[in-house]
Protein backbone atom coordinates (compact mmCIF):
# COMPACT_ATOMS: atom_id res chain seq x y z
CA UNK A 1 0.00 0.00 0.00
CA UNK A 2 2.75 2.43 0.96
CA UNK A 3 4.77 1.50 -2.10
CA UNK A 4 1.76 2.07 -4.33
CA UNK A 5 1.01 5.37 -2.72
CA UNK A 6 4.63 6.44 -3.23
CA UNK A 7 4.45 5.43 -6.91
CA UNK A 8 1.34 7.48 -7.44
CA UNK A 9 2.96 10.48 -5.80
CA UNK A 10 6.09 10.08 -7.90
CA UNK A 11 4.02 9.97 -11.10
CA UNK A 12 2.07 13.05 -10.09
CA UNK A 13 5.35 14.81 -9.35
CA UNK A 14 6.72 13.93 -12.78
CA UNK A 15 3.56 15.14 -14.45
CA UNK A 16 3.60 18.42 -12.56
CA UNK A 17 7.26 19.12 -13.29
CA UNK A 18 6.86 18.26 -16.98
CA UNK A 19 3.97 20.70 -17.26
CA UNK A 20 5.59 23.42 -15.23
CA UNK A 21 8.97 23.20 -16.92
CA UNK A 22 7.67 23.40 -20.48
CA UNK A 23 4.70 25.76 -20.26
CA UNK A 24 4.03 29.07 -18.60
CA UNK A 25 0.87 28.20 -16.71
CA UNK A 26 0.29 31.40 -14.76
CA UNK A 27 -1.35 33.20 -17.67
CA UNK A 28 -4.57 34.55 -16.19
CA UNK A 29 -7.93 34.63 -17.96
CA UNK A 30 -8.48 38.09 -16.47
CA UNK A 31 -5.49 39.31 -18.52
CA UNK A 32 -7.50 38.53 -21.63
CA UNK A 33 -10.58 40.27 -20.25
CA UNK A 34 -8.67 43.45 -19.35
CA UNK A 35 -6.94 43.57 -22.75
CA UNK A 36 -10.35 43.15 -24.41
CA UNK A 37 -11.88 45.97 -22.37
CA UNK A 38 -9.07 48.34 -23.40
CA UNK A 39 -9.51 47.33 -27.03
CA UNK A 40 -13.25 48.06 -26.95
CA UNK A 41 -12.75 51.45 -25.28
CA UNK A 42 -10.13 52.26 -27.92
CA UNK A 43 -12.41 51.16 -30.76
CA UNK A 44 -15.22 53.33 -29.34
CA UNK A 45 -13.06 56.46 -29.35
CA UNK A 46 -11.64 55.68 -32.77
CA UNK A 47 -15.14 55.23 -34.16
CA UNK A 48 -16.29 58.59 -32.82
CA UNK A 49 -13.21 60.45 -34.02
CA UNK A 50 -13.50 58.98 -37.50
CA UNK A 51 -17.21 59.97 -37.63
CA UNK A 52 -16.38 63.50 -36.56
CA UNK A 53 -13.70 63.70 -39.23
CA UNK A 54 -16.11 62.62 -41.96
CA UNK A 55 -18.69 65.07 -40.63
CA UNK A 56 -16.24 67.92 -41.16
CA UNK A 57 -15.15 66.41 -44.48
CA UNK A 58 -18.69 66.60 -45.92
CA UNK A 59 -19.17 70.07 -44.47
CA UNK A 60 -16.07 71.81 -45.79
CA UNK A 61 -14.16 69.29 -47.89
CA UNK A 62 -10.71 67.81 -47.51
CA UNK A 63 -8.44 69.63 -45.14
CA UNK A 64 -4.84 68.53 -44.56
CA UNK A 65 -4.87 69.80 -40.99
CA UNK A 66 -7.98 67.79 -40.10
CA UNK A 67 -6.55 64.67 -41.67
CA UNK A 68 -3.17 64.99 -39.94
CA UNK A 69 -4.95 65.60 -36.66
CA UNK A 70 -7.04 62.44 -37.06
CA UNK A 71 -3.99 60.40 -38.08
CA UNK A 72 -1.90 61.37 -35.07
CA UNK A 73 -4.82 61.07 -32.65
CA UNK A 74 -5.47 57.53 -33.85
CA UNK A 75 -1.80 56.59 -33.54
CA UNK A 76 -1.64 58.02 -30.02
CA UNK A 77 -4.86 56.19 -29.14
CA UNK A 78 -3.44 52.92 -30.47
CA UNK A 79 -0.28 53.37 -28.37
CA UNK A 80 -2.35 54.15 -25.25
CA UNK A 81 -4.59 51.12 -25.77
CA UNK A 82 -1.57 48.87 -26.27
CA UNK A 83 0.16 50.21 -23.15
CA UNK A 84 -2.98 49.86 -21.03
CA UNK A 85 -3.71 46.36 -22.29
CA UNK A 86 -0.13 45.16 -21.69
CA UNK A 87 0.11 46.74 -18.23
CA UNK A 88 -3.18 45.33 -16.94
CA UNK A 89 -2.67 41.87 -18.50
CA UNK A 90 0.75 41.72 -16.93
CA UNK A 91 -0.72 42.69 -13.57
CA UNK A 92 -3.35 39.89 -13.55
CA UNK A 93 -0.80 37.28 -14.65
CA UNK A 94 1.73 38.49 -12.09
CA UNK A 95 -0.98 38.25 -9.44
CA UNK A 96 -1.85 34.67 -10.40
CA UNK A 97 1.81 33.62 -10.40
CA UNK A 98 2.32 35.14 -6.96
CA UNK A 99 -0.78 33.42 -5.62
CA UNK A 100 0.54 30.05 -6.82
CA UNK A 101 4.05 30.82 -5.60
CA UNK A 102 5.52 30.51 -9.08
CA UNK A 103 8.08 32.79 -10.71
CA UNK A 104 6.78 35.22 -13.36
CA UNK A 105 10.12 35.42 -15.10
CA UNK A 106 11.68 32.01 -15.78
CA UNK A 107 12.66 30.06 -18.85
CA UNK A 108 9.01 29.23 -19.67
CA UNK A 109 7.86 32.87 -19.72
CA UNK A 110 11.02 33.75 -21.65
CA UNK A 111 10.21 31.16 -24.32
CA UNK A 112 6.58 32.27 -24.40
CA UNK A 113 7.57 35.89 -24.93
CA UNK A 114 10.16 35.19 -27.63
CA UNK A 115 7.78 32.98 -29.60
CA UNK A 116 4.97 35.52 -29.24
CA UNK A 117 7.19 38.39 -30.34
CA UNK A 118 8.59 36.86 -33.54
CA UNK A 119 5.29 37.03 -35.54
CA UNK A 120 4.14 40.08 -33.56
CA UNK A 121 7.18 42.27 -34.35
CA UNK A 122 7.06 41.11 -37.96
CA UNK A 123 3.43 42.23 -38.05
CA UNK A 124 4.27 45.52 -36.36
CA UNK A 125 6.87 46.45 -38.95
CA UNK A 126 4.58 45.26 -41.73
CA UNK A 127 1.74 47.48 -40.49
CA UNK A 128 4.10 50.48 -40.25
CA UNK A 129 4.87 49.82 -43.91
CA UNK A 130 1.14 49.85 -44.71
CA UNK A 131 0.78 53.19 -42.90
CA UNK A 132 3.69 54.64 -44.86
CA UNK A 133 1.78 53.96 -48.10
CA UNK A 134 -1.56 54.98 -46.56
CA UNK A 135 -3.01 51.51 -47.05
CA UNK A 136 -5.31 52.15 -44.07
CA UNK A 137 -7.86 49.57 -45.08
CA UNK A 138 -5.46 46.69 -44.54
CA UNK A 139 -4.21 47.70 -41.10
CA UNK A 140 -7.00 45.95 -39.15
CA UNK A 141 -6.85 42.63 -41.04
CA UNK A 142 -3.03 42.62 -40.84
CA UNK A 143 -3.14 43.23 -37.07
CA UNK A 144 -5.59 40.35 -36.64
CA UNK A 145 -3.69 37.91 -38.85
CA UNK A 146 -0.25 38.54 -37.36
CA UNK A 147 -1.61 38.54 -33.82
CA UNK A 148 -3.38 35.24 -34.52
CA UNK A 149 -0.17 33.72 -35.88
CA UNK A 150 1.68 34.95 -32.80
CA UNK A 151 -0.85 33.24 -30.51
CA UNK A 152 -0.70 29.97 -32.44
CA UNK A 153 3.09 30.08 -32.30
CA UNK A 154 3.17 30.88 -28.57
CA UNK A 155 0.51 28.35 -27.59
CA UNK A 156 3.12 25.58 -27.32
CA UNK A 157 4.60 27.43 -24.35
CA UNK A 158 1.50 28.26 -22.32
CA UNK A 159 -2.11 27.14 -21.78
CA UNK A 160 -3.05 25.39 -25.02
CA UNK A 161 -6.44 27.19 -25.26
CA UNK A 162 -4.52 30.15 -26.71
CA UNK A 163 -4.16 28.16 -29.91
CA UNK A 164 -7.89 28.38 -30.63
CA UNK A 165 -7.98 32.11 -29.93
CA UNK A 166 -5.17 32.38 -32.49
CA UNK A 167 -7.15 30.45 -35.13
CA UNK A 168 -10.20 32.66 -34.60
CA UNK A 169 -8.11 35.86 -34.91
CA UNK A 170 -6.61 34.58 -38.18
CA UNK A 171 -10.06 33.70 -39.57
CA UNK A 172 -11.44 37.12 -38.60
CA UNK A 173 -8.45 38.79 -40.25
CA UNK A 174 -8.84 36.81 -43.46
CA UNK A 175 -12.56 37.57 -43.75
CA UNK A 176 -11.75 41.22 -43.03
CA UNK A 177 -9.42 41.27 -46.08
CA UNK A 178 -12.53 40.88 -48.26
CA UNK A 179 -14.53 43.53 -46.40
CA UNK A 180 -11.83 46.10 -45.61
CA UNK A 181 -14.36 48.90 -45.05
CA UNK A 182 -15.47 47.21 -41.81
CA UNK A 183 -11.94 47.08 -40.35
CA UNK A 184 -12.83 48.73 -37.07
CA UNK A 185 -15.69 46.29 -36.43
CA UNK A 186 -13.48 43.28 -37.13
CA UNK A 187 -10.72 44.79 -35.01
CA UNK A 188 -13.17 45.31 -32.13
CA UNK A 189 -14.50 41.78 -32.48
CA UNK A 190 -11.03 40.19 -32.58
CA UNK A 191 -9.19 42.25 -29.99
CA UNK A 192 -12.18 43.19 -27.83
CA UNK A 193 -14.99 40.64 -27.83
CA UNK A 194 -12.85 37.54 -28.47
CA UNK A 195 -10.39 38.47 -25.71
CA UNK A 196 -13.20 39.03 -23.21
CA UNK A 197 -15.09 35.85 -24.09
CA UNK A 198 -12.01 33.62 -24.09
CA UNK A 199 -10.61 35.35 -21.03
CA UNK A 200 -13.81 34.56 -19.12
CA UNK A 201 -13.81 30.96 -20.35
CA UNK A 202 -10.20 30.49 -19.27
CA UNK A 203 -10.77 32.25 -15.97
CA UNK A 204 -13.74 29.98 -15.29
CA UNK A 205 -11.76 26.89 -16.35
CA UNK A 206 -8.51 27.50 -14.43
CA UNK A 207 -8.87 30.24 -11.84
CA UNK A 208 -12.38 30.50 -10.49
CA UNK A 209 -12.20 27.62 -8.02
CA UNK B 1 4.54 -12.35 -12.82
CA UNK B 2 7.70 -10.36 -12.25
CA UNK B 3 7.85 -8.17 -9.19
CA UNK B 4 7.50 -4.62 -10.51
CA UNK B 5 9.66 -3.18 -7.71
CA UNK B 6 12.71 -4.73 -9.38
CA UNK B 7 12.02 -2.56 -12.45
CA UNK B 8 12.20 0.67 -10.48
CA UNK B 9 15.41 2.52 -11.20
CA UNK B 10 17.45 3.19 -8.05
CA UNK B 11 18.95 6.31 -9.63
CA UNK B 12 15.48 7.89 -9.72
CA UNK B 13 14.79 7.32 -6.03
CA UNK B 14 15.81 10.90 -5.42
CA UNK B 15 13.08 13.46 -6.07
CA UNK B 16 15.62 15.93 -7.40
CA UNK B 17 17.09 13.48 -9.92
CA UNK B 18 13.57 12.53 -10.99
CA UNK B 19 12.76 16.24 -11.31
CA UNK B 20 15.82 16.89 -13.50
CA UNK B 21 14.88 13.98 -15.76
CA UNK B 22 11.23 15.11 -16.00
CA UNK B 23 12.29 18.63 -17.00
CA UNK B 24 14.78 17.38 -19.57
CA UNK B 25 12.23 15.02 -21.11
CA UNK B 26 10.12 18.00 -22.23
CA UNK B 27 12.87 20.60 -22.86
CA UNK B 28 15.58 20.11 -25.47
CA UNK B 29 18.06 21.65 -23.06
CA UNK B 30 18.05 23.57 -19.82
CA UNK B 31 20.69 25.64 -18.08
CA UNK B 32 21.89 25.06 -14.54
CA UNK B 33 20.02 28.15 -13.37
CA UNK B 34 16.77 27.14 -15.09
CA UNK B 35 16.92 23.76 -13.34
CA UNK B 36 17.76 25.37 -10.03
CA UNK B 37 14.81 27.76 -10.26
CA UNK B 38 12.49 24.99 -11.42
CA UNK B 39 13.34 22.51 -8.69
CA UNK B 40 14.01 25.01 -5.91
CA UNK B 41 17.28 23.50 -4.71
CA UNK B 42 20.68 24.87 -3.69
CA UNK B 43 23.65 25.01 -6.08
CA UNK B 44 25.64 22.33 -4.30
CA UNK B 45 22.74 19.95 -3.97
CA UNK B 46 21.78 20.23 -7.64
CA UNK B 47 25.40 19.90 -8.80
CA UNK B 48 25.83 16.61 -6.92
CA UNK B 49 22.72 15.12 -8.45
CA UNK B 50 23.68 16.29 -11.94
CA UNK B 51 27.10 14.65 -11.63
CA UNK B 52 25.38 11.43 -10.58
CA UNK B 53 23.05 11.50 -13.59
CA UNK B 54 25.94 12.30 -15.91
CA UNK B 55 28.01 9.40 -14.56
CA UNK B 56 25.10 7.08 -15.23
CA UNK B 57 25.06 8.31 -18.82
CA UNK B 58 21.52 9.68 -18.53
CA UNK B 59 22.31 13.33 -19.27
CA UNK B 60 24.83 15.25 -21.38
CA UNK B 61 26.61 18.40 -20.27
CA UNK B 62 27.37 21.21 -22.70
CA UNK B 63 29.73 23.92 -21.54
CA UNK B 64 29.31 27.17 -23.39
CA UNK B 65 29.71 30.89 -22.97
CA UNK B 66 27.35 33.85 -23.06
CA UNK B 67 29.81 36.69 -23.45
CA UNK B 68 32.39 35.92 -20.80
CA UNK B 69 30.06 34.13 -18.42
CA UNK B 70 30.03 30.36 -18.53
CA UNK B 71 26.70 28.88 -19.50
CA UNK B 72 26.33 25.19 -18.77
CA UNK B 73 23.34 23.44 -20.27
CA UNK B 74 22.08 19.92 -19.86
CA UNK B 75 20.16 17.61 -22.14
CA UNK B 76 18.89 14.05 -21.89
CA UNK B 77 20.66 11.13 -23.63
CA UNK B 78 19.02 8.22 -25.48
CA UNK B 79 19.93 5.96 -22.57
CA UNK B 80 18.42 8.46 -20.14
CA UNK B 81 15.17 8.64 -22.08
CA UNK B 82 14.93 4.83 -22.15
CA UNK B 83 15.68 4.49 -18.43
CA UNK B 84 13.15 7.18 -17.57
CA UNK B 85 10.39 5.57 -19.64
CA UNK B 86 11.06 2.18 -18.05
CA UNK B 87 10.90 3.78 -14.63
CA UNK B 88 7.50 5.32 -15.41
CA UNK B 89 6.19 2.00 -16.70
CA UNK B 90 7.35 0.33 -13.49
CA UNK B 91 5.58 3.00 -11.42
CA UNK B 92 2.40 2.51 -13.46
CA UNK B 93 2.41 -1.25 -13.09
CA UNK B 94 2.84 -0.86 -9.34
CA UNK B 95 -0.28 1.28 -9.16
CA UNK B 96 -2.22 -1.17 -11.33
CA UNK B 97 -1.09 -3.99 -9.04
CA UNK B 98 -3.00 -2.34 -6.22
CA UNK B 99 -6.44 -2.74 -7.82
Amino acid sequence: MDQQHASLEALQDIRRIMDRSSRFLSLSGLSGVSAGVFALIGAYFAYNWIWEYYGRYTERGYNTGDFQHLKWSLLALAAAVLAGAIATSFYFTWRKARKNNLPVWDHTSRKLLINLLIPLMTGGVFVLGLLKYSAWAFVAPSCLIFYGLALVNASKYTLSDIRYVGFMEIILGLINMWYPQYGLYFWGAGFGVLHIVYGLVMWWKYDSH
Amino acid sequence: MMNPISNLNKVFDSRIRLGVMSSLMVNADMSFNDLKQMLEVTDGNLATHLVNLEENGYIKVHKGFIGRKTNTTYSITKAGEKAFKEHIEALESMIKGMK
